[in-house]
């Protein structure tokens, strides 16, 4: 792989550079993500449409099931959902910054220009859309609690495992985010959020709303090497302990296994992101699309 | 610290266009910038005179670490733009004229501030350095107005600041007046010349296709077209080759056909361009010797063309560019 060989900066530069890119870049995105002109879009957005897309699930599982909330597939089912929110919101805030920057505000060029670190800066934009989605997702489970009956009890749930399991999980979908963008430094003509597109897709590979085992065996492959798959079981499990055997294959795993795996698989593809990075930084100096505009 | 602000060698660039979706296979290349050498002191204001299409935005995307070249080296502020890009960005800044960048839902303020935290300047520091600035544009009573609410002059200003605003030691300035009106495009003359004089380690290099703005503005000036550097001198320079010329610029009513080439034929006639103005044209003359006037003035006659004005004049650098191109700028562009 033809990558840049760059001499590398001294590392305090290179970690003060870091911060104030992430920093500040968390600051602009909090800028533009709290600026809705109308707080009334702001709230269908965040409220209303989690909402929306919980309840269809929640009709379409009664109606399969006729109304069976006893069963442990169905806290499986709304916890999963819930959480997933972050998947779209983490990935696409990071990745969409760069045709944000490029595209609506042409302002990719000069931030290239700056001293700042171009990874950290993307990651920081991520930071808005994890707050919000945080929102979304309170709120969302928050209702099925109160009127779905989903057997959540704060007193037994296992609160440290539950924030160490969510702190990796973000800081990995922001890795993804950040491998996704790097790709999007690429590709001038297509200007539609692939963090969305892919996030879709990995709806139903990642045992988000249904476990692995329903799908046909050829294609389970893609959700076990995905970290996405381990970390909603780990936060599931961590809410409601006796979910755990509503996903077979994972049922014979410990919480510590799990929690090894998400962190194995996380630094895989961390890893991964920052060569994507790397090299499409490199080819989009060679070919010239940091400043590029697709009109769309 | 390097002698040379910017320093290049045989710097090239071709871009390669991929075709549409039926001739994907088919590649076509695109030289856009060819052997270019440049060295650049510090302290020098310097221009890069060309038409449209010359490559000058690509000299400076290759410059300010943005763009690849294919061949050959660039340093700036004495490092390497394609090793140490890294190196090269916390001594530059840039600014690009005719477009409108910047988030419209932060004040003029806010964007500014945002973008000199980049750059690591004290907070306290770079505001008063943004007032200070915004007042000396004209925009000291817009700075809390957002910038989505500024016209497109008004913003373009306000991303001359964003240059200025971290004190580079080499500042690019790409079409810096494109789209301002004549008094903005002065002030931002004005300015540009100020902030160079100010401090004697500043370099400032912008691009331009306006002749005025180069011969005034810059100590020195490189004609680009097609991507090759023909001239780099200070403009009296440049213009010294052209005295022995004698200069004339012919107005006349429409030219019946006439066309440049068979003035040219003329004997002493070093070279004319022909522009076609309202009621009639322009015809602008380099001639040997002013003696070479009598057999012009007599085609004219001939072919019935009345004489509206005539005029001997200085060479100025749009003389310098036919008689290295051949054409004038407009004309090239119209080619395009
Ligand atoms: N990304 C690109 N891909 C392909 N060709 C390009 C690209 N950018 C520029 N070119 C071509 O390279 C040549 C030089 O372009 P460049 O933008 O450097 O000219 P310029 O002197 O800045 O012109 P202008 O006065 O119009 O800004 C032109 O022929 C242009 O069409
Ligand atoms: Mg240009």
């Amino acid at each position: 792989m033809a990558v840049t060989q760059t001499a590398t900066a001294p590392a305090n530069t290179r970690w003060t550079e870091g911060w104030r890119s992430f920093r500040m870049a968390a600051w602009l995105g909090w800028q533009i993500e709290s600026n809705w002109a109308d707080p009334f879009l702001f709230f269908i957005y965040s409220v209303v449409k989690p909402l929306a897309s919980a309840s269809i699930l929640v009709v379409m599982y009664s109606i399969i099931t006729n109304a069976n909330f006893e069963n442990p597939l169905f806290p499986y089912i709304y916890l999963g959902n819930a959480f997933y929110i972050y998947v779209g919101a983490v990935m696409s805030g990071v990745s969409w910054a760069v045709i944000d920057d490029r595209e609506h505000y042409k302002t990719l060029k000069y931030m290239y220009v700056a001293p700042i670190r171009i990874p950290a800066y993307l990651l920081g934009r991520g930071v808005a859309r994890f707050l919000t989605g945080s929102l979304s997702v309170i709120i969302t489970i928050t209702a099925g609690v109160l009127f779905l009956k989903v057997p959540f009890n704060p007193l037994e749930a296992n609160w440290p495992l539950f924030f160490l399991a969510l702190f990796i999980g973000v800081v990995m979908l922001a890795m993804m985010g950040l491998l996704l963008g790097s790709i999007t430094l690429l590709l001038v003509h297509h200007s539609w959020g692939i963090a969305e597109a892919v996030a879709g897709a990995l709806y139903l590979f990642s045992g988000a709303i249904f476990p692995l085992e329903v799908l046909p065996n050829w294609i389970r492959p893609v959700g076990y090497i995905m970290p996405i798959t381990y970390w909603l079981e780990l936060l599931r499990r961590s809410l409601v302990g006796d979910i755990a055997q509503a996903f077979p294959t994972l049922a014979g795993f410990s919480n510590l296994q799990l929690l090894g795996i998400l962190v194995g698989l996380s630094l895989a593809f961390g890893t991964l992101a920052v060569f994507v990075f790397r090299y499409c930084d490199y080819h989009a100096r060679e070919r010239g699309t940091i400043d590029m505009v697709s009109n769309y | 610290m390097s002698e040379l602000a910017i320093h290049t060698e045989n710097l090239g660039r071709i871009y390669k266009i991929r075709g549409n979706k039926k001739e994907k296979k088919v590649r076509k290349e695109l030289v856009a910038l060819q052997d270019v050498n440049l060295d650049v002191r510090r302290g020098e204001l310097f221009g890069l005179l060309g038409p449209n299409g010359a490559g000058k935005t690509t000299l400076i995307k290759i410059l300010v670490t943005l763009l690849a070249p294919t061949t050959g080296l660039a340093r700036v502020a004495g490092h390497d733009v394609t090793a140490e890009p890294h190196l090269v960005r916390p001594c530059i800044n840039m600014v690009s004229g005719g477009e409108s960048s910047g988030y419209g839902l932060l004040t003029v303020r806010e964007n500014l501030w945002m973008f000199s935290q980049f750059y690591g300047l004290p907070s306290k520091e770079a505001n008063q350095r943004i007032e200070a600035l915004l007042k000396k544009v004209g925009l000291g009573d817009r700075i809390h107005t957002k910038s989505s609410d500024l016209s497109t002059g008004l913003r373009q200003k306000m991303n001359i600041v964003r240059g200025f605003m971290t004190d580079p030691e080499v500042l690019f300035l790409d079409e810096p007046t494109l789209g301002l009106d004549v008094g903005a495009s002065r002030d931002v003359r004005g300015f540009i010349r100020e902030w160079l004089d100010e401090d004697k380690s500043r370099t400032l290099l912008l691009t331009t296709h306006y002749m005025v703005e180069a011969e005034e503005l810059c100590d020195r000036v490189a004609i680009i077209n097609q991507g090759k550097v023909l001239a780099c001198d200070t403009p009296a320079n440049l213009k010294h080759r052209l005295q022995r010329d004698a200069l004339f610029d012919i107005q006349t009513s429409p030219l019946n056909g006439l066309k440049a080439p068979e003035i040219e034929a003329l004997a002493e006639v070093r070279k004319a361009t022909v522009e076609d103005v309202e009621g009639g044209a322009r015809l602008k003359l380099a001639l040997v010797e002013e003696a070479a006037l009598g057999p012009v003035i007599n085609v004219l006659t001939q072919k019935n063309v009345r004489i509206v004005n005539l005029t001997k004049r200085e060479p100025t650098l749009e003389d310098v560019f036919v008689d290295l191109v051949g054409k004038s700028m407009a004309e090239v562009e119209k080619n395009e």
